[in-house]
């Protein structure tokens, strides 16, 4: 229980690699307990009902909406933020690659879409199949069709796709076709 | 959103108790998170069953497959046996939502999904559905979204689920463990309920059954596809969807098993219409009396009547797609 008489939690998780420890109201999402419990700022609230993807973290080494979970189903989980990915100086390929191809433009959906990008990669690495992926049994390709299909929960109300495809193009070693 | 105990279940058993008690079962949450924070869902008591150990896609001893409760959507679509037995359900997964929300869906959570009306969602409206007896504006109201069969003059409203419409061609169980720790199964046409004059009954499920499992047995045709028409070409509600399963034999149809998404309560099948296809040789002709066949039934408002017309295109499309007929 908290002051207000409300059900609580006590959540472990392991974020960027450094564990926190959360005691919360059991309401509480992944994005609130990273945003204004644990002062990680980097992943960003724009819908808050998974429609946009600006909230995009990884759990497990997987992408997820941290909007649409709750931080107490995450005991023990290892989360990836964008804090986690690069810091000034030591960006990682797909931040490099967002700013050499300007690949936003206010900037808010992009910690977003770059979390989604990192395991998107891996995913089409890792062979798993798109809507758009020919044959049901193939490799899938890095092509802008693919990645265009696969970064669809990602929303960019700047319109910046364009670029943003050929950043992750660039970083996933693809070619424009 | 309300505030609500939370606890997490150690097994399929303790689950069944502490739902007994009142509780709601959380797995991905993708949607009942969405309908809890506008309010439109209000549990009490939250059970969270995504860590059970029902997360793994087994064979049976039929010669099909069993796909735990708590498989991911993501994981059920890439699977290298689903990819190559059941073509058409891999194929919806990978159809609907987002590859974020695939991530974290389960099979059961899917197969639970609560319908995307918009009075559904606007508690300043009155839903029969959300809160029984307060009328439905859907009817006479905007919808474009909604059913075109299986509706009643209580609730119009369609179930949004495309992997329950591949299953639903598939001929799929599902597995069900009650409260005293009973299995059972049930086809998951006799799963979903009509929505009557009670549309906030949407399953057959009591107070303490947990799903556990989709059985699917071995596929009834190896050509299989599924269909998806929709506003945009990724991320967004089928308007109208066709899941085809058929065999070929001798130059005619040995099997054809069709159910169609975004037009009924729950995923759609129409006996008839595959028994009329039954026996026949595949010809353009043959497909247009199929699809006149299903939409007989179709009962459209003012702003779905284009659904008819769709859905018979796009199960005409489909037909001929699987039969190498050139439309």
């Amino acid at each position: 229980m908290n002051a207000a008489g409300n059900p609580t939690a006590q959540t472990q998780l392991a974020i960027n690699g450094r564990d926190y420890r959360l005691d919360a109201d059991t309401r509480t999402t992944l994005l609130d307990a990273l945003r204004t419990h644990l002062g990680l700022t980097g992943s960003k609230k724009g819908c808050d009902h998974g429609q946009c993807g600006a909230c995009t973290v990884l759990v497990n080494g997987r992408r997820v909406n941290s909007c649409l979970t709750l931080a107490c189903m995450h005991d023990g989980d290892e989360i990836v933020t964008i804090e986690g990915l690069g810091k000034p100086g030591q960006l990682s390929p797909l931040q490099e690659a967002f700013v050499r191809h300007d690949g936003f433009q206010c900037g808010y959906c992009t910690p977003g879409q770059i979390c989604s990008a990192t395991a998107m990669i891996e995913e089409i690495a890792a062979g798993w199949p798109s809507h758009v992926t020919d044959d049901g049994t193939g490799k899938p390709q890095l092509t802008v069709e693919e990645i265009s299909e696969r970064m669809s929960g990602n929303l960019c109300r700047c319109a910046a796709y364009p670029n943003i495809v050929d950043a992750i193009l660039e970083a996933a070693g693809g070619k424009r076709a | 959103m309300r505030p609500f105990d939370y606890a997490r279940a150690a097994s399929s058993a303790d689950a069944a108790r502490l739902a007994r008690e009142g509780a709601t079962f959380i797995a991905g949450g993708t949607n009942l998170l969405d309908l809890m924070k506008l309010e439109v869902m209000t549990p009490s008591r939250l059970v969270d069953v995504s860590r059970l150990d029902l997360a793994e896609i087994e064979a049976t001893d039929a010669g099909g497959i069993r796909i735990g409760a708590m498989v991911r959507n993501s994981d059920l679509a890439a699977d290298e046996g689903v990819r190559r037995n059941y073509p058409v359900l891999s194929r919806a997964l990978l159809a609907g939502a987002s590859g974020q929300l695939r991530n974290k869906a389960t099979t059961g959570g899917n197969l639970l999904q609560r319908t995307r009306c918009y009075y559904f969602y606007d508690t300043a409206m009155p839903c029969n559905k959300r809160e029984p007896g307060s009328g439905c504006r859907a009817i006479g109201g905007v919808n474009r979204l909604h059913a075109i069969f299986g509706t009643s003059e209580h609730c119009i409203a369609t179930h949004p689920s495309d992997m329950a419409v591949a299953m639903r061609s598939l001929d799929a169980e599902v597995e069900i463990e009650n409260a005293e720790g009973r299995t059972r199964r049930i086809d998951l046409g006799a799963f979903y309920r009509l929505p009557g004059d009670t549309p906030h009954i949407e399953t057959v499920l009591e107070p303490g059954d947990l799903i556990t499992a989709v059985v699917l047995p071995p596929p009834g045709g190896d050509r299989q596809t599924y269909r998806k028409v929709r506003d945009r070409a990724s991320y967004a509600f089928a308007l109208v969807s066709v899941a085809g399963v058929m065999a070929l034999k001798n130059g005619r149809i040995a099997h054809a098993s069709l159910a169609f998404g975004g037009v009924a309560p729950q995923p759609w099948r129409d006996e008839e219409v595959e028994h009329l296809l039954q026996g026949e040789e595949p010809s353009l002709p043959l497909f247009q009396r199929a699809a006149d066949a299903l939409l007989a039934d179709a009962s459209p408002q003012e702003g779905n009547a284009f659904k008819a017309p769709r859905l018979k295109r796009t199960l005409v499309a489909v037909l001929s797609e699987l039969c190498g007929v050139k439309a």
